[in-house]
């Protein structure tokens, strides 16, 4: 393939260059999808009544389709990488809220209890306690999270020059240029799969007590997470 | 404020109900672009997941194809796709049904697998034929899950649908795409708010069928 990595100049980034701004615009929205999504679980444990608006919520904001709801967002913030960084931040929490709040319940009572019975307050057995033990779970909505919001930052391409990786396939069109298309394709599914590994690999260093062979395990619940989002 | 007036304003039109470009075509267009990409991952998703989960095996090559599906960005396909077949529907579909078959295919396998075993037993005891269990046993403990599986491809695959209209294809991504580049405020608006509703009227679809199709006895657990 001639010119594979023969970027257009207009695109204004070397190869690189796109995969460091496609990376900033797919992952701080996760991180403050998470940041967001942390007190929130908390919110919907506390208060259980609260847990199924909080879904229904998400999932309604989820429905809306990414390119609509940039083209909505231009009036506030502009042609600029904000615009898709905001809704990708608030599709994260469709998996994130319930991966947080499903994990933290389900560690066990007794658990509970001998971190009470040890003298932990509150606020150090949410933090030492809870939060460890619903890593696996937390851990696998950041999964499900990060793939799709890789995957969709190129269609910030169709706003304006917003879409990273996206804007390669969108000059591919341009130039009619298949070949950057299929860069811009595989390099977006590498760094799905580099990051998705990154992520196993952060698991297995927090929680070290679990088994290491668990990919059946971890790949079981990511779906389960992802559609018990959408179920409730 | 801002977008209810833009909202009102693109319904309260009645230019935009008439014709090829009005509300009903648009929308008929989008239910049939979503359909037909459903039921053709679903006719990939629900023999292979039913199968691997019924036996308990290759999981994990379901998991690794699942991955790498989920790793293709949707755009990214679809432009590709458009370069190298050309304009048409098929080059829409494969998008699509990529986006749609790894949660169906992941969620169907996970459901039929973790099916409590004791029914599944009395069953093979009782001298059922294997397509017996999987049928008349499996799929009704495991259809709530497997719903949701189809439930969440076809949401996705619902909002995923506007990226059609990029291609030059119908659907109610014409009104966002076209609204965009008219620099026509109240249309893309307008189109969003009607793909947000078909969504939630595909989840509220499911809902029922849930509701009509799992057996009261598999509900209550």
């Amino acid at each position: 393939m001639n010119g594979f990595f023969d970027i257009p100049s207009d695109l204004q980034h070397s190869w690189a260059g796109l995969i460091g701004v496609h990376l900033r615009e797919a992952l701080l929205p996760v991180v403050a999808g998470l940041l967001l999504a942390l007190p929130l679980a908390l919110l919907c444990n506390r208060f259980r009544w609260l847990y199924p608006p909080v879904l229904g919520l998400t999932t309604v904001l989820y429905a809306v389709p990414s390119l609509a709801f940039f083209v909505v967002l231009i009036d506030y913030t502009g042609q600029t990488e904000l615009t898709v960084m905001i809704p990708l931040a608030l599709y994260s929490l469709v998996v994130l809220v319930p991966a947080i709040a499903d994990g933290v319940r389900s560690v066990p009572d007794e658990t509970l209890s001998a971190a009470t019975a040890m003298g932990f307050g509150p606020v150090r057995r949410y933090l030492q306690v809870q939060l460890p033990i619903a890593a696996p779970a937390i851990i696998a909505g950041l999964r499900v999270a990060t793939a799709s919001s890789i995957s969709l930052v190129s269609v910030g391409a169709l706003i304006g020059n917003q879409g990273a990786l996206g804007n390669l396939m969108a000059a591919a069109q341009k130039y009619d240029r298949p070949e950057l298309a299929a860069n811009a394709v595989l390099t977006t599914a590498v760094l799905a799969v580099l990051c998705d590994a990154a992520l196993v690999l952060l698991r297995r260093v927090l929680t070290p007590w679990m088994p290491r062979s668990g990919r059946e395990r971890t790949a079981a619940p990511r779906e389960e997470l992802l559609t018990k989002g959408a179920a409730r | 404020m801002n977008v209810l007036t833009f909202v009102q304003a693109f319904f309260g039109d009645s230019a935009h109900w008439h014709g090829y470009d009005g509300i009903p075509s648009r929308f008929l267009e989008h239910v049939q672009y979503t359909l037909l990409a459903l039921a053709v991952a679903a006719a990939i998703g629900l023999p292979v997941g039913l199968l691997t989960g019924h036996t308990g095996r290759g999981g994990n090559a379901i998991a690794v194809v699942a991955n790498a599906a989920r790793a293709l960005p949707s755009f990214g396909l679809l432009v590709l796709s458009v370069l190298l077949i050309g304009f048409g529907l098929l080059p829409v579909m494969i998008p699509l049904v990529v986006l749609a078959v790894p949660p169906i295919l992941v969620t169907t396998y996970e459901a039929v697998r973790t099916v409590d075993p004791a029914p599944v037993d009395a069953a093979r005891g009782m001298g059922m034929p294997e397509s017996g269990i999987l049928f008349r046993v499996e799929v009704p403990v495991a259809l709530p899950l497997i719903l949701s599986g189809l439930r969440s491809a076809a949401v996705q695959i619902v909002s995923t649908a506007t990226i059609a209209a990029y291609v030059s294809l119908g659907g109610l991504g014409r009104y966002v795409i076209d609204g965009l580049y008219q620099r026509d405020y109240e249309k893309v608006v307008g189109g969003a708010t009607l793909v947000a509703v078909l969504a939630l009227v595909t989840l509220a679809l499911f809902w029922a069928v849930g509701r009509f199709a799992v057996s009261p006895g598999v509900r209550r657990r």
